[in-house]
This record gives structure tokens, C-alpha cells and sequence, in this order.
């Protein structure tokens, strides 16, 4: 057994646990947050997702011990946080009122992953482009594949943020339903070589 | 998972006072390293190894680093994150940085690090099941040889057939690096290509020659001189996040229409990074055409043993090889 002192949604946290336990066992089994989900439970899932140090990590692969001296996000400290920088604000995150909005979820037991990936990406880029965000969420599983929704959740928190107007959404591949005018930036056409098997460029 | 005592040991010296004694392979109960914990979290939930003591580095300074001048310094603990999101260093070392961001997802890549990813177990699956007392685990047979082998190796195998996981060790190996280890006896830098070792060679249970009281302290780049360009292409079953089926690191050095000189690498087709130095030598002042491309893909594959589940990957390594030249082209 150790006691940790946690920095935890932006409070000073003190918590004995065993040593072998991970971060994510911590969270659910002694502090009781069990908004990070307990998926596959070994890096296949991410729904462990939380924020450490700003940056998307598994607690499911990352023992509680070694998280002493980081900060540690969850999803319930995300709307505090919002609200902690906006001061008199009653919104979420925009992230989390995009994910309402768009109806970003099925089941939901991805969406609290996804929203922290969302949110550690917009962090570090608040215009990705679709692919950017792809990327960033392709260590989320959505088990309904609801990958649509998510994506035009991110995308509608992106169009708001910078003042752009949505418009209804279109289903069409590579088009931003919420920016006037549509097109992201088209998928480059595949270049076939004919003399290289399985040869696009 | 098992229980262990986790020390948090605050230099080298103090952590390698805390590994075993003994100089051979590590065995399951050995005290084991713990960097980013990327691959050791899942093997001690497996109960493949069960350590009574982690050793962890976090807290030990100067390992997190990296310094990029004409060659480059990685430390042991710089995050896969870390080097994939450089820009002056995926200019100058594109094909360390290409496979860096190939690996597993950006949550895995923020907490991996470089020696994780150098010292990480295989995949093969009769290896990762608890129950499968395999030639990896001490057992008598490697079960993929007339089992389930869609994953494993066509060159190298023998008496096991894993192919190596990492994507960074094909990457550095093509760009002949080197790597110092240290133990309480003294440091010693090796080049990479020769820290890894094929089932036949050194253990059948250990995939380098790290010893169970060695530690891996970091890699060496040497500078790619001027005109060499690289890249790293890797095919995986699933574009999300896998490990490769086949992957192909490759450094060019053009001569106007000709190849001066080439660095060929596979990954994901034998025990360990395959170098292919006869389509290295091959290539050398030839022409750079498309038929240059196809004979040195025939030539890194020549010696290609497929399993009965595995022959596509000649094939697919094939293709990788004449694409990765056509993109340097």
C-alpha cells in the first residue's frame, strides 16, 4: 500500500492504494470517478482515456504511482475546468455541448475517451482539419460505430469556436456539414502505378 | 495483476543496483524496467512475467531528452510523441519520424518510449495466451510453426517464428544507429543491428542481447550525410492502429538518374529488423527504374520461407519495397 498525492481535476488529492494498481483502477475503486470507462482494460479500447499533463494518455496502462508531480484530467473535471476559465459561465465544455448537440453518442460508453482525445486535440489545434481529427481519435473505439456523429461533433465545436455558421449536415464523403460551402480539403485522387503490385503513389 | 514492489530509484547507478545480479536472459519472476509500461502493463496482466520488483525511471533525470545537432541523441525515455512531432528532426531523420508515428494510437505514443519500443515482446499470439506453454515461454514447440501463422515470419524463422513488433528498430537500424546499455559492471555501445538476435542465435526466449542487469540508457544516430533521403511505409490489417504485416524502412542517396547508394530494412517478416544487403548492394550505381525497384524487391525476398498462412506477405513486401523507392524517386 502507498498513499499518492494526486493532482486530480484541479484539486489536491491524497489516496492510499496498492502499488501494482493503475491509475485507472485508483480513479474507479478509491475516488469513485468512474467516468473513465473500464473497457478491454489493456490499451485496445481507449476509453480509459484521461488528460495527463494536457496530453490524451491510457490509465489503464499507467500505474497510479507514477502519476504523482502531472496533472491529471478526467471527464468529470472537464466542465469545472470550462467553467474555472470562463468565469459566470453555465455552459460544458463546447466540446461536450457539440457531443449533445450532434447526438454523438449511442451507448456512451466510448464518449467520455472521445471527448478528452477531442478536447487535447482542439488544445493543441483549434482548426484540424477531418483527417487531424481522425487521427487523434483513432485510439477511440466507438463499439456502435457511431464515428460519424463524433467526427461532425468535433467538427460543429470547431465551426462555433471560430464563428463560423453551421449548415445542416451532409453525408457526403469529405464534406464539413458545418462550414458554409462544404468541401474539406478533397482526398488527393488515388495514383495507380500499374507496375507496382498494390501500387497507388 | 501481480503484485510488486515499484522502487522509483533517483539515478542509473541506483537502478541498476536494483536489477538482478545474474548476466543471463531475464527470467519471468527477474525485477524488470519500467519505462512508459506501454507493453510491460499488458504482459504482467497476461501474467506472462511476474516480477516481485519494478524498477521505474521516471524519476531519474536527463533520459526524457533529445538532442538533434548533425547527428542525433535519443534517450531511453523520449515518448514515440516526442519524436514523431519534431520537425527539425523528421526533416533530417524522416524515416525514424514516419515510424515513430505508425505505432498504436496517440494515447499509447504519449506514455511509449524509444527503449520500450526496442525491448518490447512479440505479438504472436500463442506467446501472449497464458495457456500456451510455448517455445518463447520455455516450452518445447513454437505453436505457430503448423498452427495459426498469418502473423509470423518468412525470413528467419527458426526454432521460433515471431516476427519482431517494433517499428522504431526497423527505422534505426536503417539508419545505422547505435545503442548503449549499462550495468553495474560498466557501459558499452553496440550497433543496433547487432543488439538484436534471431531465435537461432543467442536465447530463443529473448529477442536482443540485453542482459537481465543491463539497462538501456539510449541510441545514437550517426548523420545521414548530404542527399540521403528516407521513409518508412508499413501495412497493417487495420488503418486505425495495428501492428505491421509487413513494413519497409528505406534511405537513398540519388546520383542524378542513378542510385547511389540505399539502406533497406524489413519489419514484420522476420524475428528481428531484416536488413537486405543484397538488394542494398544490388541497387548501388544502378539506374533508378522501376526495374531496378523489382529486382531489389525480389532480392531482399530471395531467401523468403513462408508458413502455410503467411505467403502473402512475399507479395506484400514486394510492393512495399518498389513503393518506398518510387516515393524517394
Amino acid at each position: 500500500m502507498r498513499v499518492l498525492h494526486l493532482r486530480l481535476n484541479g484539486d489536491d488529492v491524497e489516496v492510499a492504494a496498492p502499488e501494482h494498481w493503475t491509475l485507472l483502477e485508483v480513479l474507479r475503486y478509491r475516488l469513485g470517478l468512474t467516468g473513465s470507462k473500464q473497457g478491454c482494460d489493456k490499451g485496445d479500447c481507449g476509453a480509459c482515456t484521461v488528460l495527463v499533463d494536457g496530453k490524451p494518455q491510457l490509465a489503464c496502462l499507467r500505474l497510479a504511482a507514477t502519476c504523482e508531480g502531472h496533472e491529471i484530467l478526467t471527464i468529470e473535471g472537464l466542465l469545472p475546468a470550462h467553467r474555472r476559465a470562463h468565469p459566470g459561465s453555465t455552459d460544458a465544455d463546447p466540446v461536450q455541448e457539440a457531443f449533445d448537440r450532434c447526438g454523438a453518442l449511442q451507448c456512451g460508453f466510448c464518449q467520455p475517451g472521445m471527448i478528452l482525445s477531442a478536447r487535447a486535440l482542439l488544445n493543441e489545434n483549434p482548426t484540424p482539419s477531418r483527417d487531424e481529427i481522425r487521427a487523434a481519435l483513432s485510439g477511440n473505439l466507438c463499439r456502435c460505430t457511431g464515428y460519424t456523429q463524433i467526427v461532425q461533433a468535433v467538427e460543429l465545436a470547431i465551426a462555433e469556436a471560430t464563428g463560423a455558421e453551421p449548415e445542416s449536415p451532409s453525408w457526403a464523403p469529405n464534406q464539413n456539414p458545418w462550414t458554409p460551402g462544404g468541401a474539406l480539403s478533397a482526398a488527393a485522387p488515388v495514383e495507380v502505378d500499374p507496375e507496382i503490385p498494390g501500387g497507388e503513389a | 495483476m501481480h503484485r510488486f514492489r515499484l522502487e522509483f530509484p533517483k539515478d542509473v547507478a541506483a537502478a541498476t543496483s536494483l536489477l538482478p545480479s545474474h548476466r543471463g536472459p531475464l527470467t519471468p519472476r527477474d525485477a524488470r524496467v519500467l519505462a512508459g509500461g506501454q507493453d510491460l502493463l499488458g504482459e504482467l496482466k497476461d501474467h506472462l512475467v511476474e516480477p516481485d520488483t519494478l524498477v521505474s525511471l521516471h524519476r531519474i533525470p536527463g533520459l526524457d531528452g533529445f538532442e538533434l545537432g548533425e547527428d542525433l541523441r535519443l534517450g531511453a525515455l523520449v515518448t514515440l510523441a516526442v519524436i514523431e512531432r519534431d520537425t527539425a528532426l523528421r526533416e533530417r531523420f524522416t524515416v525514424l519520424a514516419e515510424a515513430a508515428e505508425s505505432v498504436a494510437t496517440p494515447q499509447i505514443r504519449t506514455q511509449a518510449t524509444l527503449g520500450g519500443n526496442l525491448c518490447q515482446r512479440p505479438r504472436c499470439w500463442y506467446y501472449r495466451n497464458e495457456e500456451a506453454p510455448c517455445i518463447k515461454k520455455g516450452g518445447a514447440e513454437c505453436f505457430a510453426f503448423g498452427g495459426r501463422n498469418k502473423y509470423n515470419a518468412i525470413l528467419g524463422g527458426g526454432p521460433s517464428y515471431i516476427v519482431h513488433p517494433s517499428d522504431l528498430a526497423p527505422a534505426l537500424v536503417c539508419l545505422d544507429a547505435t545503442v548503449t546499455k549499462t550495468a553495474r559492471e560498466g557501459t558499452e555501445t553496440i550497433a543496433l543491428e547487432s543488439f538484436f538476435t534471431l531465435p537461432s542465435e543467442g536465447s530463443v526466449q529473448r529477442e536482443n542481447v540485453l542482459r537481465a542487469n543491463e539497462l538501456l540508457l539510449g541510441v545514437h544516430v550517426p548523420a545521414l550525410g548530404p542527399g540521403w533521403k528516407s521513409t518508412y511505409l508499413k501495412f497493417r490489417e487495420r488503418e486505425s492502429f495495428d501492428f505491421a504485416l509487413a513494413a519497409v524502412a528505406l534511405a537513398v542517396r540519388l546520383d542524378g538518374e542513378r542510385i547511389a547508394e540505399a539502406k533497406l530494412v524489413l519489419g514484420g517478416v522476420a524475428p528481428i529488423p531484416w536488413r537486405a544487403r543484397a538488394a542494398e548492394d544490388f541497387v548501388a550505381g544502378k539506374p533508378n527504374t522501376r526495374s531496378t525497384w523489382k529486382a531489389a524487391a525480389d532480392l531482399a525476398l530471395a531467401g523468403a520461407e513462408p508458413l502455410e498462412h503467411n505467403a502473402y506477405k512475399i507479395p506484400l513486401t514486394k510492393g512495399l519495397i518498389q513503393k518506398a523507392f518510387r516515393k524517394l524517386a
